[in-house]
């Protein structure tokens, strides 16, 4: 991702293809669309993720997350024809070094929600799985148990030391 | 500025995360993301989670020309989205809801002002104006509520709101939001039924009555 990002590589897009799309496509499927349907959709994430790779912070987010997120703001876009409303971006400090430690334990930490969800029960994995593909009202997520919360909150607490870090670099 | 006490409830931001939150609310907590690093950071936690259901999402293998389809046109022109900046005290969502333009008030009585962003059956949008001391305008609305202190602050039986709280107010939620003393208190509220204008004005004359 940061080579498609820094270096406009495209072969690197590739592999980011042969990784994603086959998944997205399923991804896709799962919230309703035919397989035509999905495809088109697919080209417009991917072609969205080129565009917008820019954007990607790895300090911030991990890939499957920004991935994540880009469609399924596409696939609400395309089936409203509305744009969703999205935060300000934050804007990096100019020359900025990277964190290769918060970089690693953002993606260490992805690994280990992938781990953790293919070991929920089945009845549990569903409901997470409802809830992220837009399946769920809010009323309804809130009514849910059982959604892996302790993950979350780590993970809050280790993005949180990194933008209050952030935020008091734009301070000075 | 003071410390942002109210939050983004987590369900409401897996939902937005998710999309399934209506449009209305959607304005309200990308606002209020805007402004709140703790749910940033929440909201980042969500799409972790989200990405972690995409990556454990049984692969379906894509047409043999998509590839091509799609390297083919990584050089094509594209316009890219209109990105909206914070404009004083509106953050970015906001001026995006207000399509870049200055507020237009319009007088509500007692000196309240309101401009309405965006409303249909789906749901409204609206920035409220309410002066120093005066009673927020009643909460005219069906369903949920949530409003987003951009200036000044309010105050209601539970609790004191400032700039970046967010309080979500159901049906049942009885209570008499009062501008603070000082700076006007400037809101955007956001529900998910369709405005009842007539109710707005009994809760307006109310204070005159009183005097
Ligand atoms: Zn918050």
């Amino acid at each position: 991702m940061i080579a498609v990002r820094d270096n406009r590589d495209r072969n690197a897009f590739a592999a980011l293809f042969d990784h994603f799309a086959p998944r997205l496509k399923g991804f896709i499927i799962r919230s309703g669309a035919s397989a035509h349907q999905a495809e088109e959709i697919v080209q417009d994430v991917m072609l969205t993720i080129w565009r917008k790779a820019a954007m990607f912070d790895p300090h911030r987010a991990q890939v499957s997350a920004w991935i994540y997120q880009i469609a399924r703001n596409r696939q609400i876009d395309i089936a409203r024809k509305e744009n969703r409303p999205m935060p300000e971006e934050l804007k990096e400090e100019p020359g900025m070094e990277p964190d290769a430690s918060q970089i690693l334990a953002l993606e260490q930490e992805a690994g280990q929600l992938k781990q953790a969800l293919a070991t929920l029960k089945p009845e549990q994995r569903e409901i997470v799985e409802k809830a992220y593909l837009g399946e769920l009202t809010h009323q309804e997520i809130s009514a849910q148990t059982g959604l892996p919360l302790g993950t979350i909150k780590s993970r809050i607490r280790l993005g949180l030391e990194r933008l209050r870090h952030e935020l008091k670099d734009l301070k000075q | 500025m003071s410390a942002i006490t109210h939050h983004i409830p987590d369900a409401m931001l897996a939902a937005y995360a998710a999309g399934n939150l209506p449009h209305a609310f959607a304005v309200a907590v990308a606002s209020h993301v805007s402004l709140c690093a703790e749910c940033r950071v929440a909201l980042g936690a969500h799409q972790a989670i989200g990405g972690a259901v995409l990556e454990n999402t049984g692969a379906v293998a894509v047409s043999s020309s998509l590839k091509d389809d799609i390297l083919a046109q990584l050089d094509a022109p594209f316009t890219p989205e209109p990105v909206y900046e914070r404009n004083g005290i509106f953050p970015g969502p906001v001026t995006e809801a207000m399509k870049g333009r200055a507020p237009r008030w319009k007088k509500l009585g007692m000196g309240v002002r309101q401009d309405i962003l965006s409303a249909d059956a789906n749901g409204s949008v609206r920035l409220l104006y309410i002066p120093p001391g005066q009673a927020v305008p009643d909460h005219s609305h069906n369903g949920l509520e949530l409003t987003l202190v951009l200036q000044g602050s309010f105050s209601d039986e539970t609790g004191r709101f400032g700039v970046g709280d967010l309080e979500i107010a159901d049906e049942d939620l009885e209570h008499t939001p009062v501008a603070d003393p000082g700076e006007a208190c400037i809101c955007l509220a956001a529900t998910d039924a369709r405005l009842n204008f007539r109710a707005l004005v009994p809760r307006l004359l109310q204070p005159l009555f009183r005097i």
